[in-house]
């Protein structure tokens, strides 16, 4: 069984002459023409730039050489990689106008493997969100369901995918906010391992945690994708100094022989919708020549408490650059002090601000020992969970997230709740470890509902095998539709 | 080890004035009572024995990443400066810092 290669199909066609890499981005930017009112996946269409890079690739097709791998292949970019001369928002107001005075490293390979960037997507505001709803542009909606949400922070990205509007996007993942949204909105979502994709030019939410990874139709899209973005940079210090990923080659390989253990914690509490399909997985993975067992990993169950510590601590240390000096949103005010008080004050929405503040007060003297150093313990002891259940199983499967697409408006007015949505997405953050996300039909209601496989560090070839598996075994997903969209 | 207090209105403000944050009243009650619950739930890892348990700054630590000495091009000044509020003399302009009089 071998996964659906939509982008290497597109790229192919290019690269032959058989299609213009411009013909291929006119027939996306109808599709997103025709739906984003109604989805609002993009902050920025950048239609003009975007035919620049189409008619670049077209030329150099037609002097015989090779514009690489994703050549007119169209990608969105989440709102927060920094494309140079192009606006980098955020989805806050504080960024609203500033255009980054150079790429993210992601970004420029995108550029040499001959993609063209269609559009920044839209996010929860700086990241801090599971629903794009603290967005301050407004939120995103699900593209099978736009009276629901996308899921977040990449919930642009997710839902550009999903609606057709580019067969691949860029997110960030620093507590799941690439594999949530890809879950919701019935897409494939990768969390690579920490330090295996640069981090250079992606705005900074909380800096052991982010990582960029992809979002596409399909598990060798995603791999694909992941190999042009991955490998050492010498830009970002926390990069690994390993040889770039090759990831595509052992997608086919299969599961037979391998150990998948069933995390038992992951099922506590999901919809029972959401643990029939991840159960169906596993048996699937079992008839495709797995061994499947029940592995319980009791330390997971503390990560959502470590997380809301770790991550809001670094942000506080992360977003006091933002201060109304040199770039973005200024608010004049007789001195600096309340300059940077008033700036920040109205740049600022409330998630940020409950995120920032809760950040300086885990990291104040008088705290910092219970809750902040404490949660860096509790972060040993997840790694450890992990890697006792690793010597049992190669993989780990699980659900994505513990529910399908929520209305829109649910969750706002509950921040705990909200967290709750991440609460099988954020051990693989604080591990570091790779994790993916595959469609797995719908619940009863018609709602996506996606599966996941974690692995240990540098383990995205094995993971990545075993998402093609589920992948060719999963129920079928209504593709979405909406009011007056084709779709390429 | 015992978790510590139930957040404080008062704290709330003090952070808030730490993070350079001005909060209205209604905002100060809303998260007094929004972070709270957050570290209500962190209870549970705040009361956990684990003293003798290294903690864990970054998974994937990687040391001593230097680069070769040499000069190489940096952003242009030009491009970074004109993303600025303000600007004087190829430099950030900034309001009063001290207490001297504008």
């Amino acid at each position: 069984m071998s996964s659906p290669r939509p982008s290497t199909f597109l790229a192919n066609a290019v690269r032959s002459g058989a299609r213009s890499a411009l013909d291929v981005l006119d027939e996306h930017l109808a599709v997103i023409a025709a739906g984003d009112d109604q989805v609002n996946a993009f902050n920025l269409v950048t239609t003009e730039q975007a035919r620049h890079q189409a008619i670049a690739v077209d030329r150099t097709v037609t002097a015989g050489e090779d514009p690489g791998p994703l050549a007119g292949v169209p990608v969105a970019l989440k709102d927060n990689l920094c494309t140079r001369g192009v606006p980098t928002t955020c989805s806050s107001r504080i960024l609203e106008g500033w255009c980054p005075p150079y790429d993210a490293t992601v970004v420029a390979r995108l550029r040499r493997a001959g993609a063209v960037m269609v559009g920044k997507t839209n996010m929860d505001e700086f990241a801090m969100g599971s629903s794009t709803e603290t967005s301050a542009f407004g939120p995103t909606r699900n593209p099978h369901d736009t009276s629901r949400v996308p899921g977040g922070s990449s919930g642009g990205s997710a839902a550009a995918v999903a609606a057709g509007f580019a067969p691949l996007a860029l997110g960030s993942d620093t507590g799941g906010s690439i594999r949530q949204p890809a879950a919701l909105c019935g897409v494939v979502g990768m969390k690579p391992t920490y330090g295996t994709v640069s981090r250079y030019g992606l705005v900074a939410f909380a800096s052991s945690l982010d990582q960029v990874g992809p979002l596409a139709t399909t598990v060798a899209d995603a791999a694909l994708l992941f190999d042009v973005i991955g490998g050492h940079d010498p830009c970002d210090s926390t990069s690994l100094n390993r040889p770039a990923p090759r990831v595509v080659s052992v997608l086919d390989d299969g599961v037979a022989g391998l150990t998948i253990g069933v995390l038992s914690e992951f099922l506590d509490g999901a919809d029972p919708d959401v643990v029939a399909r991840t159960r169906q997985a596993a048996e699937a993975c079992a008839a495709a020549g797995a061994r499947v067992e029940e592995v319980s990993v009791p330390e997971v169950a503390l990560g959502l408490s470590a997380y809301y510590l770790i991550a809001p601590g670094e942000a506080s240390s992360n977003l006091a650059r933002y201060d109304g000096v040199r770039y973005g949103l200024r608010v004049d005010a007789e001195d600096n002090v309340a300059m940077n008080t008033a700036t920040r004050s109205a740049g600022f929405g409330a998630e940020v601000k409950r995120r920032i503040m809760l950040g300086t007060y885990v990291l104040s003297a008088g705290y910092m020992d219970a809750y902040y150093n404490q949660a860096l313990r509790v972060r040993t002891k997840i790694i450890e969970g992990f890697a006792a259940a690793y010597q049992r199983c190669e993989v780990l499967l699980g659900p994505t997230a513990p529910t399908p697409a929520f209305p829109l408006g649910a969750k706002t007015g509950d921040p705990l709740t909200m967290y709750l949505s991440d609460v099988c997405t954020i051990p693989s953050n604080l591990a570091g470890h790779p994790a993916i996300s595959v469609p797995y039909g719908a619940g009863e209601d018609g709602l996506p509902v996606g599966v996941q496989v974690l692995g240990p560090a540098l383990s995205e070839g094995t993971i990545l095998k075993v998402a093609a598996v589920v992948e060719a075994t999963a129920p079928p997903l209504a593709r979405p539709v909406l009011d007056g969209g084709g779709r390429p | 080890m015992a978790g510590p207090e139930r957040l404080t209105r008062e704290e709330v403000a003090h952070v808030a004035d730490l993070a350079r944050l001005q909060l209205t009243d209604e905002e100060l009650e809303l998260f007094t009572g929004q972070l709270a619950e957050v570290l209500d739930h962190a209870a549970d890892v705040a009361s956990l024995d684990l003293a003798d348990v290294v903690p864990t700054a970054h998974a994937m630590a990687v040391t001593n990443v230097l680069r070769a000495d040499e000069v190489r091009p940096g952003v242009d000044r030009d491009e970074v400066l004109g993303q600025a509020p303000s600007v004087e003399d190829h430099r950030f302009r900034v309001p009063r810092i001290l207490g001297e009089s504008p």
